[in-house]
């Protein structure tokens, strides 16, 4: 079935895919394997398909390359050369290398905005109902659509994901396990050794001096777990490990941050006296001079050494970014108005924020009328997944404990109820009742034009699109005829009562901007 | 808004006011009006602040010959800065209402080390230092060297004050510490010296304690104060210990080896002065004879507040002869200073009278009693007149000779004791003479005495009628107020029992059991694992602090703490505690949570707040009892059991439960604040403890919730953290908790109407 116009670029026999011999070909426009002896095209990838290409990793026994394409299917080819590994590695770097230069040449760019976009519909259950609602109805086209009411979504999607912070107890999760034979075994992932690394940068440091070079990576981990960083109670000056090095790094980071000093006067205790009393006044015991000699005092501080490194392991990238821009700015300015400059601005800059720090604190929200308090901006929760915190797990079940008597005369009550609230609602007629499920629908109807309509408004506001607004215009216009008049229509027949009831808030938001719409257009003829 | 209390016109700078800091302005008023003192307690987190500053300057204003001025003391620099705030809020009130600004004139005074503007002297860290190089180029003979020689370094912005700022007065307004400063650099002044010299005028001043009852300090900064004035000690809880202390010396080995050193120095230039510049010595002797009359004089026409460590005897006489000549003078405190040497060397603990004291030390080395009262004077003059510029030195000579005139002087309310170690290291030799004060009200006597109303206030001041006691005065106002809630946003609860059914207490025979301290950390873990954001734990002591979390890591219990929140320890070393502070905070912001163990009666406990969501949950590990051991105490406790009738155990419990009361207020802050309190100690439920708690935690701790298991404090705290998560608005607050001008009105005319038909009812019974 090979047509003639195309050229092989390459042919590697002896490769077998789905436990079928063959031979691979690597064409100019595809990729095709054929079944040994036989002429037929069992696989056949357009190059314009291909989304990527893996490889075993080294070491494995069967060597194999792996294509994966747009629509998420793979084929995987294993090669069999007879002459041996080293040829079929060779068979095997060959496609590779030449797949490696084809590929990019067919990548095409409109794929991958489909995709996103795909990704993005079904990601947000939301999104997918709206275009359905509007896209598919044809009310918007699918460009209106994501200019305008999914640019929330697609924004969402440029933000930088949420850093995931170290758990404070990664360490106290490793837990020991005796191997059987007078020794104990630690399980270590990848993961608890990304959160050593970005809470303790010194061990990273050590491991990337020592690991491979000079000990192998089991050997490191093992030291690990016989210095200080696992066993708190231990000091580190007595042992001679690599990681002795590492503490003394670790404890003069913090020296150094604790001489840079608490920026909240709130908090640091160290200015809280005015007037402390002199040596040898006052009662009180004179202070024990400092000794961090004993163990427990040197646990202590690791303890906060701990819990502070762990914070700064997330902060380090998110708050960096902006610390660093102010350092910037502050160092800067520092330099250009040499030494008396600098001196001013920092006098002047603490002020300010301790006036603010004090003043956060004096105030009282609750004395004060509504009008102040509306000034605070609150802080926006940042979630990435909305429905995880409202209906978070919830581990614990609270079991109220009620006793057996009580548990009866509340279900009696509750029978009670539940009869007059029966005998109540016949009175009623019961036409006014909607079904469960035209309930639903008529949301489901009726939500696209809110949708529509914030549109609207919001261009609305920003005056000179001119062009915009006629298109949100006959949008809406669409929408009424198209989607609205019918659904009247069919509450008209179904159910009578409710009809203009139900449709009025939106009927009228329509009026408003239609009426909105003509007077602005007016006001452009005139 | 405006309000009327008792026919004065009140202006509150919000809209709103708790019911509370209404019925705290009535009884201050009533005190002010009586012209005498008064005790208050209103629970911390009503503000309190902004209620004393409304009433006083709408007082001041009001009556300006009747009040002169107030005189706001508090104890950290943060609360001075947050009253200087509030201060500026409500004068920018009278402002906005009426127009124009209130003729007043609000300032803080602290020290040299938080105002200093000069550009060297004020990089240096540490306060004396700053003290003593400020003095170095300030004292008069420098700057007189300074017109001989333009070499003398001087201070510019002390010239710049002393040559055009003593003629100004500061404009109204109100200056806080950052505003003193620019203020001077503004002008070139010293703004030290310029606080310094504007408290006289000034209408509010805001300092620390001790600038009024440290006498050393007292006598140099408010001497010159008015009668006619308002002292407030705000957060007085503890206003005994810091009298005490500043009446209170101790001298060890170093001290005297130092002021031996010092006086060797002393020898030499009262001998080189002796050679170059006679007439200097003999004008400082002439002064002696002379006296201390002017002193007198200004005492005696009541312009002066007194001080505890010039009594009024030694100003009637001149300075007795034999110490009169420098070189006598010298010798005089070298034989003093080897008298103290040799009481420093003994076997074992030594507890006399003064009395006793002086009369060893005159069959010993032949010193009088009247001379030793005149050595503090003595050796300042002397330093003045030898032109001894670096004060800071000859800080353990002037120790010793304070020593001296206070134990000449006081014969009652003063012990001695000399011990030979620490109880904790015996073998150590550390001796130690402690001259320790028993009575606080000696040094807050001239506080009572000279001021017309004297006011102390905190949220903790329960038992109230201990205070009088201890301080000896006689208030015409003591009232304890409660919180007035809308819903009960605090949750105090005592635990007694782990969930084994063990009982916890901190008591000393069972602080160090294994399943005491086990229980302990289940309740911490399972606190942690229920109630958000920030937790603060208070152990009794330091040392215990270290003894749990050492048995918690064996235990496993800081592990299982850590998989719920961040773990930060108070240490010894305030520098590395206040870091941990910072990142506890942090903690808290990022909504990760942390547990934060601290220490009561340590800093963090004095001076930190911990409101809204950095403190949701406070526990105080045990009863935060003072260490008993401690002779110094137990000489106290004889003192006031003596002296006042105070029962030791009655001291002792009232002492811990002011400090336990203290840690737990910290985490409420106002009425929109909420947080849990609990008490894990056993004892804590007994009628005694129980009784001495805070009238605004008692209403709360009710019976059910004085005997609880781990387990079922934790169910509380889930209900009641569900209750308070709801949304907590205004209205749910109004009238009952939060009063607006009119409800506040017609509050106040039910009442009089009331008072009046009880009159009516009782007019006819007098007929």
């Amino acid at each position: 079935m090979t047509t003639s116009s195309e050229d092989v670029l390459l042919q590697i026999p002896q490769v077998r895919f789905k436990k079928g011999d063959g031979t691979l070909f690597l064409m100019d426009q595809r990729l095709i394997w054929m079944v040994e002896n036989k002429a037929t095209v069992a696989v056949s990838h357009l190059y314009a398909d291909i989304k990527s290409q893996k490889i075993s990793p080294e070491g494995k026994a069967k060597i194999q390359l792996q294509v994966v394409l747009h629509n998420g299917v793979s084929s995987t080819f294993h090669f069999t050369n007879k002459m041996g590994l080293q040829s079929q590695l060779e068979d095997r770097d060959k496609v590779k290398e030449m797949l490696q230069t084809l590929l990019p040449k067919f990548k095409r760019k409109v794929d991958r905005e489909l995709e996103e976009k795909n990704k993005l519909l079904s990601s947000n259950p939301a999104l997918l109902q709206l275009y359905k609602d509007l896209v598919m109805t044809e009310v918007v086209t699918s460009e209106e659509f994501w200019n305008q009411h999914a640019v929330k979504y697609t924004q969402k999607q440029k933000q930088q994901p949420q850093e995931i912070g170290v758990s404070g107890a990664f360490l106290a999760d490793i837990k020991p396990q005796t191997d059987g034979c007078n020794g104990l075994k630690y399980n270590i992932t990848p993961d608890i050794i990304e959160c050593i690394f970005k809470t303790y940068p010194a061990v990273k440091k050590k491991y990337l001096d020592n690991v491979p070079a000079k000990l192998s990576e089991s050997q490191f981990w093992t030291k690990f777990f016989q210095s200080h960083y696992f066993h708190r109670d231990r000091k580190y000056a007595e042992s001679k490990d690599i990681f002795t090095e590492c503490g003394k790094m670790d404890d003069q980071e913090m020296k150094r941050d604790i001489q840079k000093g608490v920026d909240d006067p709130l908090v640091n205790i160290t200015e809280f006296e005015d007037k402390t009393l002199d040596e040898g006044y006052g009662t009180s015991v004179e202070k024990v001079t400092i000794n961090t000699g004993t163990v427990s005092q040197a646990m202590i501080k690791r303890f906060n050494q701990h819990s502070i490194m762990v914070l700064k392991a997330n902060k380090n990238k998110a708050g960096d970014l902006n610390n660093q821009n102010s350092v910037d700015n502050k160092s800067n300015s520092k330099e250009s108005n040499g030494m008396i400059g600098s001196n001013k601005e920092s006098t002047i800059d603490e002020p300010v924020k301790k006036k603010q720090r004090i003043k956060e604190k004096i105030t009282y929200d609750d004395l004060d009328s509504n009008d102040n308090n509306k000034n605070k901006s609150s802080v926006q929760l940042n979630l990435s997944k909305v429905e995880r915190y409202l209906h978070g797990p919830m581990p614990d079940t609270i079991s109220e404990h009620i006793n057996p008597n009580e548990g009866s005369s509340i279900l009696r009550q509750v029978f009670q109820e539940a009869k007059q609230w029966n005998v109540g609602q016949t009175r009623h007629s019961s036409h006014s009742l909607l079904s469960p499920a035209a309930a639903v629908g008529a949301l489901g109807e009726l939500s696209p034009g809110g949708a529509l309509m914030r549109g609207f408004q919001e261009q609305s506001l920003a005056p000179g699109q001119e062009e915009k607004a006629l298109k949100m215009h006959e949008a809406l216009n669409r929408y009424h005829t198209a989607r609205l008049k019918p659904f009247e229509d069919k509450l008209i027949r179904e159910l009578s009562p409710l009809s203009h009831h139900l449709t009025k808030h939106l009927n009228q938001l329509l009026n408003a901007a239609y009426q909105k719409f003509g007077n602005w257009q007016k006001l452009k003829n005139r | 808004m405006k309000l009327s209390v008792d026919g004065l016109i009140v202006y509150f700078p919000y809209d709103y006011i708790y019911p509370e800091q209404y019925a705290y302005m009535c009884e201050l008023k009533k005190a002010i009006d009586a012209k005498g003192h008064c005790l208050l307690e209103m629970p911390s987190g009503t503000g309190k602040t902004t209620t004393l500053l409304s009433l006083v300057v709408a007082y001041m204003l009001d009556r300006p010959m009747d009040v002169r001025k107030l005189i706001y003391c508090s104890r950290t620099v943060p609360e001075i800065e947050k009253v200087m705030e509030e201060l500026k809020k409500l004068l920018d009130y009278y402002e906005t209402m009426d127009g124009v600004y209130p003729r007043l004139t609000g300032l803080v005074l602290s020290s040299r080390k938080n105002l200093c503007i000069h550009p060297e002297v004020s990089k240096e860290k540490e306060g004396k230092i700053i003290d003593g190089r400020c003095h170095a180029l300030t004292a008069s003979y420098v700057r007189e060297r300074y017109n001989i020689d333009d070499t003398v370094p001087i201070c510019q912005y002390f010239e710049g004050f002393a040559l055009d700022g003593k003629e100004s007065t500061l404009p109204h307004g109100v200056y806080s510490l950052d505003d003193l400063k620019q203020y001077g650099r503004d002008r070139n002044w010293c703004p030290y010296f310029m606080a310094r010299f504007s408290i006289i005028h000034a209408q509010i001043v805001v300092y620390s304690y001790h600038y009024l009852l440290d006498p050393k300090i007292a006598d140099v900064v408010s001497k010159e104060l008015t009668k006619e004035s308002i002292v407030i000690f705000d957060e007085a809880h503890n206003i005994d210990n810091v009298c005490i202390d500043s009446m209170s010396v101790k001298i060890n080995r170093r001290v005297i080896e130092k002021s031996t050193a010092n006086l060797q120095i002393l020898e030499k230039t009262v001998a080189g002065i002796r050679e170059d510049d006679q007439k200097k010595l003999q004008q400082e002797y002439q002064r002696m004879v002379e006296g201390l009359r002017e002193a007198a004089v200004s005492r005696e026409t009541d312009v002066l507040l007194s001080n505890p460590v010039l009594p009024d005897e030694i100003l009637q006489e001149a300075v007795p002869g034999n110490i009169r000549n420098a070189e006598h003078f010298v010798s005089f405190l070298k034989r003093f200073v080897e008298y103290l040497k040799t009481r420093l060397r003994v076997q074992h603990v030594i507890q006399e009278s003064p009395a006793g004291f002086l009369k060893d030390i005159q069959s010993k080395v032949c010193i009088e009693r009247k001379p030793l009262r005149f050595c503090a004077e003595r050796l300042a003059s002397l330093l003045r007149t030898l032109e001894i510029s670096d004060l800071t030195d000859f800080s353990p000579i002037i120790l010793i000779t304070h020593l001296a005139t206070l134990v000449s002087t006081y014969t009652k309310g003063f012990t001695i004791i000399v011990e030979p170690f620490d109880d904790k290291t015996p073998t150590v030799s550390n001796p130690i003479l402690h001259f320790s004060c028993l009575d606080s009200s000696i040094a807050i006597k001239p506080v009572f005495d000279r001021f017309q109303t004297v006011v102390i206030t905190s949220g903790t001041l329960s038992p109230l009628d201990m205070y009088p006691k201890i301080l000896n005065f006689h208030p015409v106002i003591m009232s304890s107020f409660t919180m007035t809630l809308a819903r009960p946003c605090l949750l105090p609860m005592i635990v007694s029992k782990g969930n084994d059914q063990v009982a916890i207490s901190s008591k000393f025979e069972s602080r160090e059991d294994n399943a005491v301290i086990r229980n302990y950390g289940q309740l911490l873990v399972e606190i942690a694992a229920n109630v958000p954001d920030g937790i603060v734990c208070f152990f009794t002591s330091y040392m215990y602090l270290e003894f749990v979390v050492a048995s918690w890591y064996d235990q496993g219990v800081i592990d299982s703490l850590q998989r719920y929140k961040l773990l930060f320890i108070e240490t010894q070393d305030s520098a590395e505690t206040s870091f941990a502070l910072m990142y506890y905070i942090k903690a808290c912001e990022s909504g990760r949570g942390a547990v934060l163990l601290s220490v009561a009666r340590g800093k963090v406990s004095e001076g930190v707040d911990f409101d809204h969501h950095l403190g949701r949950c406070v526990l105080m590990f045990g009863i935060p009892y003072v260490y008993t051991q401690s002779r110094i105490l137990k000489a106290r406790l004889d003192y006031l059991r003596d002296q006042f009738q105070i029962r030791e155990n009655d001291f002792l419990t009232f002492d811990a439960m002011r400090h336990a009361a203290q840690c737990v207020g910290r985490a409420i802050r106002g009425k929109t604040d909420y947080g849990i309190m609990v008490f894990a100690d056993k004892r804590f439920s007994r009628a005694d403890k129980r009784s001495k708690l805070p009238k605004w935690i008692q209403e709360h701790l009710r019976d059910s919730l004085c005997n609880l298991s781990t387990e079922e404090a934790v169910q509380i705290a889930k209900r009641w953290l569900r209750q308070m998560a709801q949304p907590f608005t205004r209205e749910d607050q109004l009238g009952v908790s939060l009063l607006t001008l009119e409800q506040l009105q017609s509050l106040e005319a039910k009442k009089q109407q009331e008072m009046n038909e009880e009159e009516e009812l009782t007019l006819p019974d007098n007929h």
